[in-house]
């Protein structure tokens, strides 16, 4: 599938790099410290903020991905942004954030410093170091194969040009102008796909002609007719919908391990609260992303759909074949961006596409310039350095992070098979952390032992339960069985649930197992701020507006997530 | 901080729905058969300058406050 540029779609991206660019170029006046080039000065109002928040996670495979979800599974794809993301950004933002905030953390390994010992931050902040680097790579990767295939632009040109976009303005403009640029990249793709969606909806009928379209899709595949338009009603059984899941491993696997996990320890999104002028504001930066983040299922999923439900033309199925011979999912936004767009307005979506990617970029950038510099290099390697040692520091971080991150798009170029073996890695690492930071929280009594050795043990349980766990279809490999295929799951995603539900568990009884065996490392004076029995409450907001009290807002969120999901049950 | 991004925002959008309303406007008119007949650029164009145009308005309105 090949799509043709004009010379408006030429100046609708040209327009847009240079306005990136000039957004670092007006920030850079203000870049006089480490703190204002890494944290931002915590000068941010909460609006740009929470888009930041939701931008930084809108990254390359999360916008093709949500789309080749929704043409696979239907509306059940919905799950990953209602229930597996808007409980967890409404806890970060209602009980977490005071903590994160008020502990003066520059970054999350910093909180695990403060709140437990050095080994507990040693073990997350290189982890996630390395993970960084690698989810840029991968991200530069996806970018530059999908212009190669799309545009026949060369894939070296488009890695330099998105690379070298993203380290330009990151150097210049530090956090605030990852942040600024994200709050830009997030209008973008939302005037990029707004009208893809539009276009899409009204060629195939409305909504309930979707529906009517997608029930020959749900039963050639031998499953009930509602199966693609329903996201609750087919979860009885693992049998029954595409996702191969039932409602226990998905409401544990994803809506509570790996969600919480994500969006309540991931120092990519978390930085962005950091980043918040006040307390007020960093507590509502969750809670305002959560409304972009219920509502982009219209925009990502329903496409997706769409993409399954369009009949043939001349002879040839919507979306292209992969090379295994089955549809390629991946295509379903471009190819309805061929399908759809004039000239003009197939700029905008492109850029739309590549702001989505640079967005996700960009945000591993910031997040890895600052644990390297806060918590690798001051911690372990320089301490005690002038500031402005490690103002130069981020900035060289900053250069060599991307750096790193080329080269990992090149790695995942050449060997697809170590990418899957590190992004599993990965998995292992992430699934049992929030047990450590629920605990670390809210119970004073966990010790520094503890939540070490209890992370340890989380991780080597998600491995060996790998070993122990296949899908179906898989031979024992990097899918896992490795020990041996003692319990089969339908599909990898429910696999992936229970790796998770068992890390967390092997991880929270672990940890509070240590911790009584072990003598306290913190006082309850130095735990002040860090955990929530110690900390005074935050001060009553009821003379504020409504839309600026944290508890309120965290409360309409909710009860309109749940309206969403009775109306698409 | 020292730059409102409502400039940014403003001035992005403003210049996008400009360009695309004039190319609706003054472009290749065939095309929009692809777009179910409808006129996506001049339409949307116009939305985005609208979007644009109110960003850069309250920045001023912020700003005479």
């Amino acid at each position: 599938m090949r799509i043709s540029l004009s010379l408006v779609d030429y100046a609708v991206i040209f327009i847009y790099f240079a306005f990136v660019i000039g957004v670092g170029w007006a920030l850079k006046r203000s870049m006089k410290g480490s703190t204002d080039f890494l944290t931002a000065g915590r000068s941010l109002p909460a609006w740009i903020t929470g888009l930041a928040f939701i931008s930084a996670n809108l990254g390359a495979q999360e916008v093709i991905g949500m789309a080749a979800s929704g043409a696979k599974y239907g509306i059940m794809t919905s799950h990953f942004y209602w229930i597996g993301a808007i409980p967890a950004m409404v806890f970060l933002g209602l009980f977490m954030l005071p903590f994160y905030y008020g502990s003066k953390a520059r970054s999350v390994p910093e909180y695990l410093k403060l709140r437990f010992d050095e080994k507990t931050r040693g073990f997350n902040a290189v982890s996630f170091a390395v993970m960084t680097v690698f989810s840029s790579g991968i991200s530069m990767h996806a970018l530059a194969s999908l212009l190669r295939l799309l545009l026949g632009w060369q894939y070296d040109a488009c890695i330099a040009v998105s690379a070298g976009i993203v380290l330009l303005y990151i150097l210049l403009g530090g956090l605030s102008s990852a942040i600024y640029n994200e709050v830009l990249q997030f209008c973008l793709i939302v005037a990029g796909f707004a009208p893809l969606a539009y276009l899409a909806l009204k060629d195939v009928g409305g909504w309930s002609a979707l529906q009517a379209k997608l029930i020959p899709v749900a039963t050639r595949h031998g499953y009930a007719p509602g199966t693609w338009t329903e996201s609750w009603s087919h979860l009885g059984s693992a049998n029954a919908n595409p996702m191969g899941v039932e409602w226990f491993g998905l409401a544990m696997g994803l809506g509570f391990v790996a969600s919480f996990g994500y969006w309540c320890t991931d120092f990519l999104v978390v930085q962005r609260a950091l980043a918040a002028n006040s307390l007020s504001a960093a507590r509502r930066t969750p809670l305002i992303a959560a409304v972009p983040k219920m509502l982009f299922p219209a925009l990502l999923i329903v496409p997706g759909m769409i993409a399954v439900a369009l009949p043939a033309v001349a002879g040839h199925a919507f979306l292209p074949l992969a090379a295994d011979g089955t549809p390629d999912y991946n295509m379903s936004i471009p190819a309805l961006l061929a399908r759809y767009f004039p000239a003009g307005l197939l700029g905008i979506g492109l850029t739309a596409l590549i702001a989505s990617f640079m967005s996700g970029m960009a945000g591993n950038v910031t997040a890895f310039n600052t644990v390297w510099t806060y918590d690798l290099y001051q911690s372990y390697i320089a301490p005690g350095r002038s500031d402005r040692h490690y103002l130069r520091m981020g900035q060289a971080a900053t250069v060599f992070g991307v750096l790193l991150g080329v080269a990992a798009a090149y790695l995942a170029a050449a060997f697809n098979n170590i990418m899957d073996l590190l992004q599993l890695v990965f998995a292992f690492v992430n699934a049992p952390v929030f047990a450590t930071f629920l605990l670390g929280m809210f119970w004073k009594r966990t010790t520094g032992h503890g939540a070490f050795f209890g992370l340890l043990a989380g991780t080597l349980s998600a491995a060996l339960f790998h070993g122990l766990s296949l899908p179906a279809s898989a031979v024992p490999g990097i899918k896992g069985g490795w020990v041996t295929p003692e319990f089969v799951f339908r599909s990898e995603m429910g696999q992936n649930f229970y790796i998770a539900i068992v890390a967390w568990t092997t991880c929270f009884v672990l940890t509070v197992l240590v911790s009584l065996a072990t003598p306290r490392n913190k006082t309850d004076a130095e735990l002040h701020g860090l955990v929530y029995s110690l900390t005074p409450r935050v001060a009553s907001e009821a003379g504020e507006p409504w839309y600026k009290r944290p508890v309120l807002v965290g409360v309409i969120v909710l009860l309109a997530t749940i309206l969403l999901n009775i109306l698409f049950r | 901080m020292s730059f409102d991004l409502r400039i940014a925002i403003g001035g992005l959008f403003t210049v996008y729905g400009t360009l695309l309303s004039l190319y609706g406007l003054l472009g290749d008119k065939s095309q929009y058969s692809r777009s179910l007949g409808l006129n996506v650029n001049l339409l949307w164009g116009m939305v985005l300058l609208a979007f644009g145009l109110c960003m850069l308005l309250i920045r001023r309105r912020v700003r005479k406050s």
